[in-house]
C-alpha cells in the first residue's frame, strides 16, 4: 500500500477525513496547529467546513451542535485548550454523542510550556469533566498508528454514542514518519435517527439533551452509559505487548515514552536484563486484566511506570497488578522526556534491588 | 363549533412551567405562531438555554437541543453548518446571551451565522432565584444587588441590540416589548422578519424581546408590565437596529 511521509499532526486530519469527517471546529494553540491548518486546507476540497471558533469553549459546543445533528465532526487542542474544553465533553458523553477530540498534549499545569507531555493523563482517563463518564482514550505511538486510530475512533464514537479522546503528545504530533490510509474498512454502525435533523410527521421530535430534572431519570440515563461501557470493556480494551515471555522486569508505558522504552529494553536484553513492555493503546478501557496476568508469573518480578508526567498511569498499574508484585515509577515532566540512559539505570536499581 | 383561537402546530401540549405574569409563554407562542406561518416545523432546531428557558425543547414541537449556559449560539453554529438548509434558532435569557455567552453570541453575529436568536431581556436572572443580570437597570434591587445596582460597583447594564448591530455580519437586530398587545403584534411582526431573514439567507438575525419577571421582581403580573413600559424601554429604546437589504 502506498505510503506517504508525513507530520503527525497533518496525519490526524487526513485519517479524519478518510473517516468520513467533514466538520473541524478548531482554536489556536501550540503543538497541534499544523492540524487546524491541514483541515482549513483540505476540508473545502471535500465538501466539509473548516471553522476556526473564537475560543475552545465554543469550539467544542459547535461540535456538540454537529455531532447533534450526526455529522462525523473533529475538535483538537493541546493541554490548556482541552481543560477548557472539559464542560463541552461532559455535556456531549451525557448527551450520548459520538466525535473524536484531540489533545496533543503538552507541558502543565498552567500555561506550562510548548514541549511534549503525558500529565494529562488523569484528566483524559477519569473524566476531566463534571459528572459520572469516560471518553474511550487511544494512545497512538507511532505515525502509523496515529493514522489508524483517528480512523478507528470514529467508528467506536459511533457505535458507542461517545466521545472518544486521541491522546498524543507534541513529540507526535510534530514527527515525521511514513503512513498509509488504506487500512480503513468501517465498522456496521447503527443509524443516527435520534439526530437533529428536522422531526419529519412520521416522528416525535428529536431533543439532544443531558439535563434529567428527576433524580430517577437523571441515574437511568448513567446507568445506561455504564451498561454501554461495560460493552467498551468487554470488546475495545487493547494493548501491546513486547518482549514480556520472559522478562524480569515489564515497564508500562505509552505513546511517545513506549516508543523510547522499546529501545531501552533492547539494549538492556543485549547487557542480559531481561525486560518486556506492556504498551496500553486503550488507556480508557485500561488494560488491567494484561497487568493482572502478567503480575502472576512467576518469572516476573517487578513493574516500572515510565511517564512524561509526577506519575499519573502508574495509579492504574498498580490497580492492574493489584499487590501481586512491586510497583515503581520513573518519569519526568513540564516537557523533558526522560533519556534511555536515566531509563536504564532506573531498570538496573531495580533489577540489582529486587 | 368553530375553532376561533387555538395552539399554534408548532408548541407541543406539555403546559409551560412559567411564573404566572411571565412573559415566556407569549414568546414560545410567537415564535410557534411564526414557525406555522413560515411552514418550517420540519426543518427548524431549536437551541433551548440555560435559565428559565432550559425546558423549552418540551414545549417546541420540533427537533430540539439544549445547551450548555450562554453556548446555544455556538451550538447553533455547528448544527447549522452541518445543515446549511434548516432553520436554526436560539431562545436565550439576559444571563445566558449577555453575560456569560457574550463571546458566542458576538462572534456568531459577526460571522454572520445564518441563525435567528430569541433574546429574552428582563433585566434579571429567573432561573436562579433574582440575581443582578448583565441588563439590570442602574438602581434595581436583585438579590446580588441588595441595595439598587450601583454602577461604580456592578458597571453598566448591557445594551446588546445596540452593541450587535455595529457588526457587519448582522442582518436584522431589533429589539421589541411584550408589554401589551399592540406591542406584541409589533414583536411577533420582528420575529418573522427574523426568521425569514435566515431562510433568505442574508445573515444573522435577532430579536431582543424586553420581558417581565413578577416573582422575582416582586411585582404584580399588571406592575411587571407597567415597569417595562416605564423603566426598561426608557434605558432600551426599542426599534430596529439593524436591517440589511437583500
Amino acid at each position: 500500500m502506498e505510503k506517504v511521509l508525513m507530520k503527525g499532526n497533518e496525519v490526524i486530519g487526513e485519517a479524519a477525513i478518510q473517516a468520513g469527517c467533514r466538520y473541524f471546529f478548531g482554536y489556536p494553540i501550540t503543538p497541534q496547529n499544523e492540524l487546524p491548518a491541514y483541515m482549513a486546507r483540505r476540508l473545502p476540497q471535500e465538501g466539509g467546513v473548516f471553522l476556526q471558533a473564537e475560543s475552545e469553549i465554543s469550539a467544542i459546543n459547535m461540535v456538540y451542535g454537529a455531532a447533534g445533528a450526526g455529522a462525523r465532526v473533529m475538535t483538537s487542542s493541546s493541554s490548556p485548550g482541552i481543560s477548557l474544553k472539559q464542560e463541552g465533553i461532559s455535556y456531549i458523553a451525557g448527551a450520548e454523542l459520538p466525535c473524536v477530540i484531540v489533545n496533543i498534549m503538552r507541558g502543565g499545569p498552567g500555561l506550562g510550556g510548548i514541549q511534549p507531555g503525558q500529565a494529562d493523563y488523569f484528566q483524559a482517563t477519569k473524566g476531566g469533566g463534571h459528572g459520572d463518564y469516560h471518553p474511550i482514550v487511544l494512545a497512538p505511538s507511532t505515525i502509523q498508528e496515529l493514522a489508524d486510530l483517528v480512523m478507528e475512533g470514529f467508528d467506536l464514537a459511533d457505535a458507542y454514542r461517545n466521545p472518544v479522546m486521541v491522546l498524543g503528545d507534541g513529540m507526535l504530533g510534530q514527527m515525521m514518519e511514513p503512513v498509509s490510509f488504506g487500512g480503513y474498512r468501517g465498522r456496521t454502525l447503527p443509524p443516527k435517527d435520534w439526530a437533529t435533523t428536522g422531526k419529519t410527521p412520521d416522528r416525535a421530535p428529536n431533543i439532544i439533551n443531558s439535563l434529567f430534572i428527576d433524580p430517577q431519570e437523571l441515574e437511568d440515563r448513567v446507568l445506561h452509559i455504564y451498561e454501554k461501557y461495560e460493552t467498551v470493556k468487554a470488546n475495545e480494551v487493547r494493548c501491546e505487548t513486547y518482549r514480556c515471555e520472559d522478562a524480569k522486569i515489564i515497564i508500562a508505558a505509552y505513546g511517545t515514552m513506549a516508543r523510547v522504552v522499546k529501545n531501552v529494553i533492547d539494549r538492556a536484553a543485549a547487557e542480559g536484563v531481561k525486560v518486556g513492555l506492556i504498551r496500553p493503546v486503550t488507556l480508557w478501557p485500561f488494560p488491567y486484566d494484561e497487568f493482572a496476568e502478567w503480575a502472576a508469573k512467576p518469572h516476573v518480578k517487578a513493574f516500572l511506570s515510565v511517564e512524561m508526567s509526577m506519575g499519573q498511569m502508574v495509579e492504574d498499574v498498580r490497580l492492574g497488578v493489584n499487590g501481586q508484585k512491586p510497583v515503581h515509577f520513573y518519569g519526568r515532566t513540564g516537557g523533558m522526556v526522560p533519556e534511555p540512559e536515566t531509563i536504564l539505570a532506573e531498570i538496573k536499581k531495580i533489577a540489582g534491588g529486587e | 363549533m368553530a375553532v376561533v383561537f387555538d395552539k399554534p402546530r408548532a408548541l407541543t401540549d406539555t403546559p409551560f412551567h412559567y411564573c404566572p405574569g411571565c412573559t415566556h409563554g407569549i414568546v414560545h407562542r410567537l415564535v410557534a405562531e411564526v414557525i406555522d406561518e413560515l411552514d418550517i416545523q420540519e426543518k427548524t432546531i431549536g437551541i433551548a438555554p440555560v435559565g428559565c428557558a432550559v425546558f423549552a425543547y418540551n414545549y417546541f414541537d420540533c427537533d430540539m437541543h439544549e445547551a450548555a449556559h450562554g453556548r446555544a449560539p455556538a451550538v447553533a453554529t455547528g448544527i447549522k453548518r452541518v445543515l446549511p438548509d434548516n432553520v436554526v434558532f436560539t431562545y436565550q435569557g439576559d444571563g445566558d446571551l449577555a453575560s456569560i455567552g457574550t463571546a458566542e453570541i458576538v462572534h456568531a453575529a459577526t460571522r454572520g451565522e445564518k441563525i435567528t436568536t430569541i433574546f429574552i431581556n428582563n433585566a434579571i436572572y429567573g432561573m436562579t432565584g433574582g440575581q443582578m443580570a448583565p441588563t439590570t437597570l442602574p438602581g434595581q434591587v436583585t438579590t446580588t444587588s441588595p441595595y439598587g445596582r450601583d454602577t461604580e460597583v456592578a458597571g453598566h447594564p448591557v445594551r446588546v441590540s445596540e452593541m450587535l448591530s455595529t457588526l457587519d455580519g448582522a442582518a436584522h437586530i431589533e429589539r421589541v416589548s411584550v408589554h401589551d398587545v399592540p406591542h406584541i403584534i409589533k414583536a411577533k411582526k420582528a420575529i418573522k422578519k427574523a426568521f425569514t431573514c435566515q431562510i433568505e439567507g442574508k445573515g444573522f438575525s435577532l430579536v431582543e424581546v424586553l420581558s417581565t419577571c413578577p416573582s422575582n421582581w416582586g411585582m404584580t403580573p399588571q406592575e411587571a408590565m407597567d415597569w417595562v413600559r416605564d423603566n426598561m424601554i426608557p434605558y432600551y429604546p426599542l426599534g430596529v437596529k439593524k436591517e440589511v437589504e437583500a
